[in-house]
C-alpha cells in the first residue's frame, strides 16, 4: 500500500511527461491541462490501492489513458485502425537514401536535422488515436511492449502491430513535411 | 540438434523486417545475435538501422512539453483540498472539474 502523505512527492516528477502525453492525446492545451488534473486527482484518491514498489509511472499512465478514453476523446466516430493506410517498411529511409538522397551525402544523424519539434509533434498527432497512443508510450516514454499492453489493456500482439503500422505512418508523415519544405525530393 | 546455437544466416529482407523489434530490445538473444551478425557484414542494412535509430531519437527528444506552472499550482491546490476534505471527496471532485 502506498501512503497518500507522500503522493505529491512521489508523483511530481512524472507531471511533465503525463502532460506531454495528454497534449498529444487531446491535441488541445486546455483539454490536456484538465486531463492531467483529473488524472492526478484520481491517482491521489486511488493511491491507497497502488502497490508501493511497483511501476508508478505505468500506473499513472493507465489512469491517464482510461480517463482520456472515457471523457476526452472526440464524440464523433473517431478514426480507428481501419483508417490508417498501410505504409511500406523504412518509408522515409528508402526515399532519402537513393544515389542523390540526403543520406548518401551525410551521416544518418544529420540527415534529419531539417525536422522541427513542431513537425515531430504534428506527425505523431496525425496518427489515429490508438496508434498515436501506442507509439507515444513506446517511443517517447520508453515503455516496454508488456507495459503498454497493461496500460492500454490490449494484448501484446496488438501493441506490436500498432507500433509497426504507427511508426511507418509516422515516417510517411515526416516525409510529407520534408517534401512540402523541399528537404526531401517528391517521388 | 547439432549446434547449441542457431547459426542460420538471415537475409536483408528478414533483418529489415525486424528493425523495430531489434531497436526495442524485444526479441530473443538468439534472434538478436543473428541480426547483429548480419549487420556486421551488411553496410546497407547497418545504414538503415542507423537511420531508424535516429528517427527514434528524434521522436523521443522532440516531443517533450513542460507543464505550465499554473497547472502545477492548481493540481497542488486540488490535492490539498481533497486531503483536507478526507473521505467526503465526491463534492470536491465535481468542483475540481471546472
Amino acid at each position: 500500500m502506498a501512503d497518500q502523505a507522500t503522493f505529491a512527492e512521489d508523483t511530481t516528477g512524472f507531471m511533465d511527461s503525463l502532460y506531454t502525453a495528454a497534449l498529444r492525446m487531446t491535441r488541445s492545451p486546455s483539454d490536456a491541462q484538465d486531463l492531467v488534473q483529473e488524472t492526478y486527482l484520481k491517482a491521489y484518491r486511488g493511491y491507497g490501492g497502488f502497490e508501493a514498489g511497483t511501476n508508478l509511472k505505468a500506473w499513472l499512465y493507465r489512469i491517464l489513458t482510461n480517463t482520456f478514453i472515457n471523457s476526452y476523446r472526440s464524440r464523433k466516430r473517431h478514426p480507428e485502425e481501419t483508417e490508417l493506410d498501410d505504409v511500406e517498411e523504412l518509408y522515409l529511409f528508402r526515399r532519402m537514401s537513393g544515389r542523390d538522397g540526403a543520406i548518401g551525402r551525410s551521416a544518418e544523424d544529420e540527415a534529419l536535422d531539417w525536422i522541427t519539434d513542431d513537425e515531430v509533434k504534428g506527425a505523431l498527432e496525425s496518427l489515429p488515436e490508438s496508434f498515436r497512443m501506442t507509439v507515444l508510450l513506446a517511443d517517447v516514454e520508453g515503455f516496454s511492449y508488456k507495459e503498454i499492453a497493461e496500460i492500454m489493456d490490449v494484448p501484446i500482439g496488438t501493441v506490436m502491430s500498432r507500433l509497426h503500422r504507427g511508426r511507418r505512418a509516422l515516417e510517411k508523415a515526416l516525409h510529407d513535411f520534408g517534401v512540402a519544405r523541399g528537404f526531401v525530393a517528391a517521388q | 540438434m547439432k549446434g547449441e546455437k542457431d547459426d542460420r544466416r538471415i537475409n536483408c529482407r528478414e533483418a529489415l523486417h525486424r528493425v523495430y523489434d531489434f531497436l526495442d530490445g524485444e526479441m530473443t538473444p538468439e534472434r538478436r545475435d543473428q541480426i547483429a551478425r548480419h549487420l556486421d557484414k551488411c553496410a546497407p542494412c547497418l545504414k538503415a538501422f542507423g537511420f531508424e535509430t535516429e528517427i527514434r531519437r528524434l521522436v523521443a527528444d522532440r516531443c517533450r512539453d513542460k507543464v505550465p506552472e499554473e497547472l502545477r499550482t492548481r493540481i497542488a491546490a486540488v490535492i490539498d483540498h481533497e486531503h483536507k476534505n478526507g473521505d467526503s471527496a465526491h463534492g470536491v471532485a465535481k468542483g475540481a472539474e471546472h
